[in-house]
């Protein structure tokens, strides 16, 4: 049996979260001193039929009551703020992520690579390039933990969660739900290797996908009859998709919505719920046709085409 | 009527005259063996727990006996335990003879009260003996109104029936301290333990209806299918932890606010000394209990709540950390020049502060939102609230017991027994989460029944802690009921401590007081120490 305090730290969030933990401990350290030896002196001073100075001072309470209610407040603010700000970096990726799809369901993690490769309970990823998970459950609430990367995100059915990270050092680490989920929430688990570069890129290629994750989108898109109105837009008047990601979208109530994810999410499953302007209501909703892993696909077959500068019409 | 030998225990024998009565006195010992075996009951799911998790495999209980016993003991620990612990028992026989009054204001009420929680509870009782409920005492969504094959509504009922019963308890608190104060108790002349009290009533009144609600709410949809949480019917699963968090975070004071009044009680009595800073900490109550209400989305900082909204909760939860700081720091304040005595109820006292300033501390880690992501839904939080609330409530339940203790059965606890008791409580409470916190930080989640191997040292500890725990409860249980016999008998105030409560006789007449008591001085006025810490001239 093993006695570990620490776990491993294997990512640039961890480094900075521990900083704080150890912040944390210093300041718990320094308080419980503060509090504790004066009261062990106290009772020990003044315990019942020692001879000590009893005559009651006339304090001045109300400074003293100040005091140690300005400084706590001001200590605690300058913690809040730090745990803030790097919070607030784990929450907003970088640019330029290497994007990898992960549904949860009772009780499974499905991991999707952009090149094709579909991976369960098992995470492969490169070191030292910044990773952003799409995240969606095909059920209930999930959670997506890595302890060695200090790095959670709820899993919540019904819209894309996001959680980014940049491992910093080769090795595997175990990846849990961390959100009860059912009977076998326990079970529900796996590991990650983080991977030289090169070692990914054969990982990668040692999977002999035929598709990539958007050719397979494709796929779908005409089984399920997507194409049959957003490509030949001159039959049913459907709105084109080219070049659409992440381009502002005027919608029908005059308003604009930026088509990102969620846009296109809802677009399938809520289609009538955010009509483009000029268009009407008539695409049927997707909601139950579709598993969360087929939408994934979907909307990386839309990014695809999204990047492509769309044709100008004459 | 006027026999000075007739006291409320005396004043009727039969099992008619304790259903019915509407004696505060009675029913709050009605109370006390009501929760004493939803206490046992979920304690003893604790201990199948422990056993469990002795092993990183899952070999004692299949996962599903596993979840049902997590979920048996959050929801009776919670509601049917912690939640009426100090209020309904030590509240209902301490508040109106502290203030100096003949009952609560609503005596039937009050009866009403108890057998709402016991309605309650017997509804949540068969649901366990039907089979029990795995949802885990938070019924999240979508997984309590769409997944969950157990007990959910019946479960949910006896909590939304015990509900009521709260907030009758403390629409009847709130009204007794308000309007039968005895002649010259003002407000600033109340035991610290009252303004406690009528904190924690404030919360009952104004939190518990959204637990209805939500309850409701989440009956609704798994009955009908009406999409309110769950997405597959357009509903929102967030929208139910907002709800239920607004709720259950102020009910996190409910739990610990009564345990601080119990302290406040006890510091000044065995130091023979006013309490330093009345004013600051009788405010602190109050400060707590409203900023208690605008903490609930720290428990949602992963949940993909907007970051902005994770800001605000966080500091608005480091916030409400001061006030608390602020009754550790007068307390201690309270000990120097004192004539400090070790008496089971201040060990208990003490050992209260320790606890309590650990799981404060471990709260300011898990306010810090960086820190929380990491710490969210592990073992950390699991020891942060256990040390809040057995280190901090139930350990001031044991205190507030053993000090009242001869006020309400008029007879005397063995001492040095009750003191062994605190201090077997004191260590095998550490033992059994203090590991936890490591195993949370090392990170390993809650809510399993199997877990990695390299965790198992920590949960082999916290298991050992966990059966001397059971020790330091059971030894009490033991020496309280021998008590009852053969106990010495004791005399008005054996403490000599100042408050109503100790001017009438133990155990107190029928209607508390021979004559209403006119209060003409602070609380805690003890007369001044000589330098072997007597008082000359008392």
């Amino acid at each position: 049996m093993n006695f570990p305090l620490f776990p491993q730290e294997a990512s640039t969030a961890a480094a900075q979260t521990d900083h704080i933990y150890f912040a944390l401990l210093g300041l718990s350290a320094f308080i419980l001193a503060l509090v504790f030896l004066p009261m062990i002196f106290f009772l020990f001073k003044y315990r019942s039929g020692k001879i000590a100075n009893r005559a009651q001072l006339n304090l001045p309470t109300n400074k003293i009551e100040v005091t140690w209610t300005v400084i706590p407040t001001l200590i605690a603010l300058g913690i809040f703020a730090w745990g803030a700000k790097v919070y607030f970096d784990e929450e907003v990726p970088p640019a330029n992520t290497l994007e990898i799809n992960v549904v949860g369901k009772q009780w499974m993690w499905k991991i999707q690579h952009q090149e094709g490769n579909h991976e369960i309970n098992e995470l492969h990823i490169p070191v030292n390039r910044a990773v952003k998970l799409t995240l969606a459950s095909e059920d209930v609430i999930h959670s997506f933990y890595i302890p060695a990367f200090r790095i959670k995100q709820d899993v919540v059915p019904g819209r894309f969660t996001t959680e980014w990270f940049q491992p910093t050092r080769v090795g595997t680490y175990r990846f849990y739900c961390s959100e009860y989920c059912g009977t076998d929430h326990s079970k529900m688990q796996g590991i990650v290797f983080v991977m030289k570069p090169q070692d990914y890129e054969n990982w990668l290629a040692r999977g002999n996908v035929r598709n990539t994750l958007a050719q397979s989108g494709e796929n779908l898109f005409r089984r399920l009859g997507c194409s049959g109105c957003h490509v030949n837009s001159n039959v049913i008047h459907a709105p084109p998709l080219e070049g659409l990601y992440e381009k502002l979208v005027p919608l029908s109530d005059k308003t604009f919505v930026r088509a990102d994810d969620k846009y296109l999410r809802d677009s399938i499953l809520l289609p009538t719920s955010q009509v483009v302007a000029g268009y009407q209501p008539l695409m049927p909703t997707y909601e139950g046709r579709i598993s969360e892993d087929e939408l994934l696909q979907l909307i990386a077959y839309l990014k695809s085409i999204g990047k492509e500068t769309p044709p100008k019409k004459p | 009527m006027n026999d000075p030998e007739q006291n409320y225990l005396s004043a009727g024998w039969t099992v008619r005259s304790w259903l019915l009565t509407t004696d505060h006195k009675r029913i709050g010992i009605l109370y006390l063996l009501s929760i004493l075996v939803f206490f046992a009951i979920a304690a003893a799911a604790a201990a199948m727990m422990r056993l469990e998790l002795l092993t990183p495999q899952g070999d004692l209980v299949l996962s599903e006996t596993y979840n049902k016993l997590f979920t048996m003991h959050g929801v009776l620990m919670v509601w049917f335990f912690l939640i009426p612990s100090i209020p309904t028992v030590l509240g209902n026989f301490i508040i109106p003879l502290m203030i100096g009054a003949r009952d609560v204001a609503f005596p039937k009420l009050n009866l009403l009260s108890w057998y709402l929680f016991i309605i309650g509870g017997c509804f949540a009782l068969h649901a366990i003996v039907l089979g029990g409920v795995d949802t885990g005492w938070t019924f999240y969504t979508p997984y309590s109104t769409a997944y969950s094959n157990s007990h959910v509504l019946e479960m949910a009922a006896g909590i939304f029936i015990a509900g009521f019963g709260s907030i009758l308890t403390g629409l009847n608190f709130i009204i007794t301290i308000q309007k039968m104060r005895a002649p010259g108790l003002t407000w600033f002349r109340l035991p610290l333990f009252i303004w406690s009290m009528y904190s924690t009533s404030i919360i009952l009144v104004l939190a518990t209806p959204v637990l209805a609600i939500t309850l409701l709410l989440m009956s609704i949809e798994r009955i009908w299918g009406v999409g309110i949480f769950n997405p597959k019917l357009g509903g929102d699963p967030i929208l139910f932890q907002h709800l239920f968090w607004f709720y259950s975070h102020p009910a996190v004071y409910i739990m610990i606010l009564p345990g601080l009044g119990v302290v406040s009680e006890i510091i000044p009595c065995f130091s023979r000394k006013k309490i330093f800073g009345y004013k600051f900490v009788a405010f602190s109550s109050v400060a707590i209990a409203v900023l208690g209400f605008l903490v609930w989305g720290h428990h949602m900082f992963v949940s993909s709540q907007s970051i902005y909204a994770g800001m605000a909760f966080s500091i608005l939860s480091f916030l409400v950390a001061i006030p608390s700081a602020i009754k550790v720091f007068n307390w201690t304040a309270t000990l120097y020049r004192g004539s400090i005595s070790f008496n089971a109820p201040m060990l208990y006292a003490l050992s209260f502060i320790g606890l309590f300033v650990i799981g404060g501390l471990t709260g300011l880690f898990l306010a810090t939102l960086a820190v929380d992501v990491h710490l969210h839904g592990t073992y950390f939080v699991v020891a942060h609230f256990h040390y809040i609330m057995v280190g901090g409530m139930v350990t001031a339940f044991m205190g507030g017991l053993h000090f009242w203790w001869p006020k309400i059965t008029g007879r005397l606890y063995p001492e040095k027994l009750a003191q062994l008791a605190a201090i077997i409580l004191f260590i095998g409470f550490n033992l059994t989460f203090f590991p936890q916190f490591i195993l949370g930080y090392l990170g390993m989640p809650r809510r399993v029944h199997e877990y990695a191997p390299e965790f198992q040292l920590y949960n082999v500890l916290s298991t050992a802690g966990a059966s001397i725990l059971a020790i330091g409860y059971l030894l009490p249980l033991i020496y309280f009921l021998w008590s009852l016999f053969y106990g010495k008998k004791s005399s008005a105030n054996p403490w000599r401590a100042t408050g109503l409560e100790w001017k009438t006789s133990s155990p107190p007449p029928k209607h508390n007081f021979a004559e209403t008591p006119v209060v003409t001085e602070d609380a805690y006025e003890y007369p001044p120490l000589n330098e072997i810490g007597e008082h000359p001239d008392a």
